[in-house]
């Protein structure tokens, strides 16, 4: 049973103005994700959501300044960048990076291999990668094309959920996975995290601005982020709270 | 006394189409660096190739060996007064010029029906010493044939290679730079196209303190088609430059460049020049050249200059591009963030990059051959 813990937070970006100082932008978060739970953490803009999950997942950009992550009791901040992924964590990201020259099934197949610590028999993983994309509404033809590129908005994201569901992690971090989608992608993508969810016992952190993903992923716990850290946590509820009246109790915002 | 102010001569980069040529050394002036063709290269590097300063005190060695069958390839060592000599083109810069005007034999490799991969291994003259070489491909018509021109060693070359494609005839020509660290080689490259002859060529650098090839493509007749590709790896403190003129001057012939080079290390430079151009009678041309370049490393350097020319407007179609991108951390943190290594994030992105090109080298055991020594070059940086 995988549990990630973060316990007092504080991360640190490098000032766009100045390259000598740095930006706090998380000041103290405090979040256990157990195996088994979906955790919402909701915000608005700039509250620092998505610096969680890059932090989480080990960009180069955020410097944790103070505190800790654990991936059952391990170090995840002592861990590379791919350390992580090995060890179970998996982001998927908001905007997702063009790679291009690299062909998608070479780039899964390399992925899966370094995940799971062997090559995935050829036979096997071609059924398996074609089922997962036609699951996802994917064109098989996007194998051949080059990692993201030229992928619209909602095909990029579906190609996050792709890799999660192959990859197989035991905590997924999934930074703002709703935004850009229309009713029916959403629709997909949703089932797709909700079908990965009902597999296995992974933890999913769920980062949103919008409460309309919640309606088809219902989380166990929904987290109020705000000024870098959370400030309020609740049930399912407090969703449907932040939907009428807005982050304006939290933050002092209407967005 | 007066002096008279001379205004800093600046060079334009002129038509292609009036470029100067001459067999005779002399006939070019000697370039102090600034000159259009060679402001990019380092002439401190080229020990004395482009002034005449080099002693000849080195011989280059040429090695054929052809398949098993050696039915269809004759291999000849020459004179300069041979009359095919000079069929393939004449020297558009000094240091062609100068080794035009200095080579004693040439060797003549003739390819007749469907021979089996020919081999020609160019080795330098040796460390420390200079040397020119002369070489000349020709094709019989109809002929099918594979060359693979695979240059290593040491020392200092300036060489020139005479393609001349009899009508119908095919030809892959391989091109290797695999030199050692301190050679240092200038090539001119001398291609005829004849009658619906068709030539393909890839051209591999991975090698060398400085290497600067300039492959000329002329069609002497219509229905000609001429494909170059290329790729260079370019290390540390090495300058690999590639100068392509493809010459139109027939109706209804087709050119295509399509070059890509990867560059890894402090000062680690490559130029591309592709040139291209399609005088008043080359109606119903088709062409297209393209320039990729991946900065895998800071403090590299990629100069990429693509140059059309169009004579007529009655052209089958004619463009071109050029792109110079990095190998960035994003790319980086996403590879990385699905559990791949850093090294291979960088391998992955390099065969990619490098695929294209290596595809179209037709001779499984030189693909492997330079696809390991890529993935040697990766490993030096790797992690």
């Amino acid at each position: 049973m995988a549990t990630l813990e973060i316990k007092d937070l504080h991360v640190a970006v490098q000032d766009m103005q100045d390259a000598d100082a740095t930006k706090e932008i998380l000041r103290g978060v405090d979040l256990t994700v157990r195996a088994g739970e979906t955790h919402a953490i909701m915000g608005p803009n700039g509250s620092g959501k998505s610096t969680l999950a890059y932090a989480i997942a080990g960009h180069p950009k955020y410097t944790v300044t103070s505190g800790a992550i654990l991936l059952d009791g391990e170090n995840v901040l002592e861990m590379t960048v791919d350390e992580r992924a090995r060890a179970g964590l998996f982001l998927a990201m908001q905007y997702p990076v063009e790679v291009p020259g690299v062909s998608t099934s070479n780039f899964l197949r390399s992925a899966a291999t370094a995940v799971r610590g062997e090559a995935p028999k050829l036979r096997t993983w071609v059924k398996e990668v074609k089922q997962a994309m036609s699951d996802l509404d994917i064109d098989a033809a996007f194998a051949e094309r080059s990692v993201n590129e030229g992928f619209s908005g909602g095909e990029k994201k579906r190609h996050e959920v792709l890799q999660l569901s192959l990859l197989k992690p035991k905590i997924a971090i999934l930074d703002e996975t709703d935004s850009g989608l229309d009713v029916d992608a959403l629709r997909v993508v949703s089932d797709g995290i909700n079908s990965y969810r009902a597999d296995g016992d992974v933890g999913v952190l769920l980062i949103t601005h919008y409460t309309r993903i919640l309606r088809h992923i219902t989380p166990d716990h929904v987290h109020v982020f705000a000024g870098g850290r959370i400030v309020a946590s609740g049930g399912a509820e407090l969703a449907d709270e932040l939907e009428e009246h807005g982050y304006v109790r939290f933050a002092g915002v209407t967005t | 006394m007066t002096e008279t102010l001379v205004p800093a001569r600046s060079v334009p980069a002129g038509s292609r189409g009036e470029r100067f040529t001459s067999y005779d050394v002399d006939a070019f002036e000697v370039p102090g660096g600034r000159e259009e063709e060679w402001r990019f290269t380092p002439m401190r590097r080229l020990h004395g190739l482009h002034d005449g300063s080099a002693t000849l005190d080195g011989a280059a060695e040429i090695t054929v060996t052809s398949g098993p069958d050696a039915a269809g390839v004759t291999v000849e060592t020459v004179g300069r007064d041979d009359a095919r000599i000079g069929d393939g083109g004449v020297p558009s810069d000094r240091v062609a010029a100068q080794a035009w005007s200095r080579f004693e034999t040439a060797t003549v490799v003739t390819l007749d029906g469907t021979p089996a991969p020919v081999t020609i291994a160019l080795a330098g003259p040796g460390a420390g010493n200079t040397s020119v070489a002369h070489l000349h491909l020709r094709t019989k018509p109809h002929a099918e044939a594979v060359v693979v021109l695979d240059h290593s060693g040491s020392g200092t070359l300036a060489s020139n290679t005479e393609v001349v494609l009899a009508p119908g005839s095919r030809l892959t020509l391989l091109v290797v730079e695999d030199w050692a660290d301190d050679a240092v080689h200038v090539g001119a490259q001398h291609v005829s196209v004849g009658q619906d002859a068709t030539f393909r060529a890839v051209a591999v650098t991975l090698g060398g303190d400085l290497v600067r090839v300039s492959p000329t493509v002329t069609f002497a007749a219509p229905g000609g088609d001429a494909e170059l590709a290329g790729l260079a790896f370019a290390d540390a403190g090495q300058h690999f430059e590639q100068r392509l003129l493809v010459d139109h001057a027939q109706p209804n012939c087709r050119s295509n460049v399509v070059y890509k080079n990867a560059l890894q290390g402090r000062d680690a430079h490559t130029v591309w020049i592709g040139d291209v151009l399609i005088r008043a009678a080359a109606e119903g041309t088709q062409s297209f050249e393209l320039n990729r370049n991946l900065l895998l490393t800071e403090r590299s350097r990629a100069d990429s200059v693509p140059n059309l020319e169009i004579e007529t407007g009655e052209i089958a179609g004619a463009g071109h591009a050029s792109a110079t991108g990095r190998f960035d951390d994003e790319q980086l943190f996403y590879l990385q963030s699905r559990g791949i290594s850093e090294s291979q994030a960088r391998r992955l992105v390099v065969r990619g990059f490098f695929g294209e090109i290596l595809n179209k080298i037709t001779v499984p055991e030189l693909r492997d051959r330079l696809e390991t020594a890529i993935e040697a070059e990766l490993a030096a940086i790797g992690s």
